[in-house]
């Protein structure tokens, strides 16, 4: 359940955000989770609500924003989809697949108060 | 910064005030009982940040883009550094509970600590166990108890690193909680991360954890001489964790009955940097 640190990671970023950006309240928060991170989205739902509490952003909604996993097919030198780690390219169906993108974890924005 | 009273917001792109003629943040655009930022003469003290205590509260827009890892991945780019200005080489070994990570080290130390000063540094939930077998071996070796965390993260490894002090050239090897989901996401500023599998597990293991295979760079296949008794196929396994990661070296071994340790140690030896200059000189010292 790492999803609970990575959720502890969100406050201090929020945190800190508050100090350098003047606010005082947090009333949502955007979360880029790739298809490919590391996180489960329900999981760090569950654990949002949870460390939240009694700080700057309790009962703060959380929109997560899913971007899809992207890849480079190094046989067909050219991009592709990637749904999971494992899938195989959809044009050679070969695995000399490298990820690009849609691993992020990442705050974007906030609306605060 | 602010251009009306010189307060630092200058990061700040929320929506409703970006663009160059856009109003600085004290402008935002609801409905106010008193102008922002007058030098006015009502008998209560007042902030140009203030807080509305009665009104509901405005709210705006900023802009982060922050990775939630950002903290995490900051000490292990220092934990990095350190180690390169010191020629250490750290390996972070992941794998299930009772893969046989700590057998594995054990079973290589006495032949390594011939060649280059050794350093653990064990991570469980509970108990120093794994630390007291390593200093069994004569090791120099740190518990980490990660209570109820499920991995190790930077700054635990920078605490662990600052007590055992390595030598400049040590060899550290970082054995992680047994875990085969969370350690993946946290980078530790290790050189290498190297997966223990042992043939008791599955072959499809890869396929069920892929983060894992696809962050390290050699899988260590443990428990070979148990291969006769149970229905796990090696190739299978290897053909599936090259499907998530086509660079992944593979090492069989088996730690109890010794096969395949010489590949391992001299994989390890093989992976050390350079020592620098003044490390060594420091050393020779």
């Amino acid at each position: 359940m790492h999803e609970l640190a990575l959720t502890e990671g969100i406050l201090r970023i929020l945190e800190a955000e508050a100090e350098r950006q003047a606010f005082s309240h947090v009333r949502t928060v955007w979360l880029e989770l790739g298809a490919l991170s590391h996180a489960e989205p329900e999981a760090i739902r569950f654990c949002f609500d949870m460390v939240m509490k009694g700080t700057l952003a309790e009962g703060a909604r959380l929109e997560l924003l899913r971007t899809p996993g992207k890849g480079w097919c190094m046989t067909c030198a050219t991009e592709i989809a990637v749904d999971r780690r494992f899938d195989p390219c959809p044009r050679c169906g070969g695995y000399q697949v490298q990820v690009l993108d849609g691993d992020a974890m990442r705050i974007k924005e906030l609306e605060v108060a | 910064m602010c251009t009306v009273c010189g307060c630092g917001q200058a990061s700040t792109e929320g929506r409703r005030n970006t663009g160059p003629d856009a109003p600085c943040h004290h402008d935002h655009g609801h409905d106010h009982r008193h102008p922002h930022h007058d030098h006015h003469d009502h008998d209560h003290p007042h902030d140009p940040h203030h807080h509305h205590d009665r009104a509901p509260d405005p709210t705006r827009l900023v802009r982060v883009e922050r990775d939630i890892l950002a903290a995490n991945d900051a000490l292990a780019v220092r934990n990095r550094a350190l180690f390169a200005t010191r020629g250490i080489l750290a390996v972070n070994l992941v794998s299930s509970p009772g893969s046989g990570k700590t057998t594995l080290l054990t079973r290589i130390l006495d032949d390594l600590a011939r060649w280059v000063p050794l350093a653990v540094i064990e991570g469980d939930q509970q108990t120093s166990l794994d630390a007291e077998r390593i200093r069994a071996t004569g090791v120099p070796a740190i518990q980490v108890n990660t209570g109820k965390g499920c991995h190790l993260d930077a700054a635990m490894v920078a605490r662990a690193v600052a007590t055992l002090d390595p030598a400049d050239g040590t060899v550290l090897f970082i054995e992680n909680v047994g875990n085969l989901v969370c350690p993946a996401a946290f980078d530790l500023g290790e050189a290498h991360k190297v997966v223990v599998l042992s043939v008791t597990e599955g072959d499809d293991k890869p396929l069920k954890y892929p983060d894992m295979f696809h962050a390290a760079d050699a899988m260590v296949l443990n428990k070979i001489d148990l291969l006769p008794h149970v229905t796990f196929d090696v190739d299978r396994c290897v053909a599936h964790a090259r499907r998530i990661n086509p660079a992944l070296e593979v090492l069989p071994v088996s730690a109890t009955r010794g096969d395949g340790l010489e590949a391992w140690r001299d994989w390890v030896l093989s992976r050390r940097p350079a020592v620098p200059r003044h490390a060594s000189e420091r050393t020779a010292s």
